[in-house]
């Protein structure tokens, strides 16, 4: 997440958004962007529908038993075509920026 | 012969305590010292390797060296300290489901509409209208 508002520009020198998307709510998403200074938006998603849809639940992976998203990050084009995906299998390995913008490039 | 204190041994395992509390809030801030974190190893070689140096003197010439039996513990619970450590990089941090059921290149993104921290109502048709692109960043959140 800090790497990708460290790298905000550079999406946006090429008309991409940068969204992220989790069950918390607003206001907790509201608090962390304080706290950290993420400027870009954060949706909320408390039913992990969306995240359902996508494929990327972690059923019960929450605090008491709650579903939540397990962490992925996909490139979606103007057609809304997926067009680059990134799948880690550790919480810790996400995705880096800058495969993200050289995935971008090469739309 | 008054004994000398063992700084080795207290400098080593200060060594593995900042190792093991730095990782979060310094070493996983940077990619290069998040997914191998190689920078939190070496610390922990660092401290190990003091914290033998004085258990050793301090076995070797226990006349001169305190540290016999406060050395053996800092030791073992530093190699405790490092065991946790290496179970959550290689283990805890892998528990999660697999992929497999996951969208994939060259599929339709499924539209969606989600409330943004003001509570506004976020269309991702509204953002692809706005933007060349869209890289949506799930995230386990905080809850």
């Amino acid at each position: 997440m800090r790497s990708f508002e460290q790298h905000l520009n550079e999406f946006h020198q090429r008309d991409v958004e940068v969204v992220a998307i989790s069950v918390d709510s607003p206001a907790e998403s509201q608090k962390l962007c304080q706290s950290r200074g993420y400027k870009f938006p954060f949706l909320s998603d408390p039913k992990a529908e969306t995240i359902r849809q996508y494929g990327v639940l972690h059923a019960k992976g929450g605090e008491g038993g709650k579903d939540i998203a397990r962490p992925a990050e996909f490139l979606v084009d103007a057609a809304g075509t997926i067009r680059w995906v990134n799948l880690t299998d550790d919480i810790r390995v996400r995705a880096r920026p800058e495969s993200v913008l050289a995935a971008i490039d090469r739309l | 012969m008054k004994r000398r204190r063992n700084i080795l041994i207290w400098a080593g395992f200060a060594v593995v305590l900042i190792a093991l509390v730095s990782y979060i809030p310094v070493f996983a801030l940077f990619p290069a010292t998040r997914d191998v974190p190689w920078a939190t190893y070496l610390l922990f070689l660092i401290g190990s390797a003091l914290i033998a140096a004085g258990v050793r003197r301090a076995f070797r010439d226990p006349e001169r060296n305190r540290g016999k039996i406060s050395g053996s513990i800092l030791a073992a619970l530093s190699a405790l300290l490092i065991a946790l450590f290496v179970a959550s990089v290689t283990y805890y941090s892998k528990q999660i489901p697999s992929a497999e059921a996951a969208l994939g290149v060259s599929q339709k993104a499924p539209p969606f509409v989600l409330a943004d921290i003001a509570g506004n109502e976020i269309s991702s048709s509204d953002l692809l209208r706005n933007h060349r692109g869209l890289v949506l960043v799930f995230y386990r959140g905080y809850w």
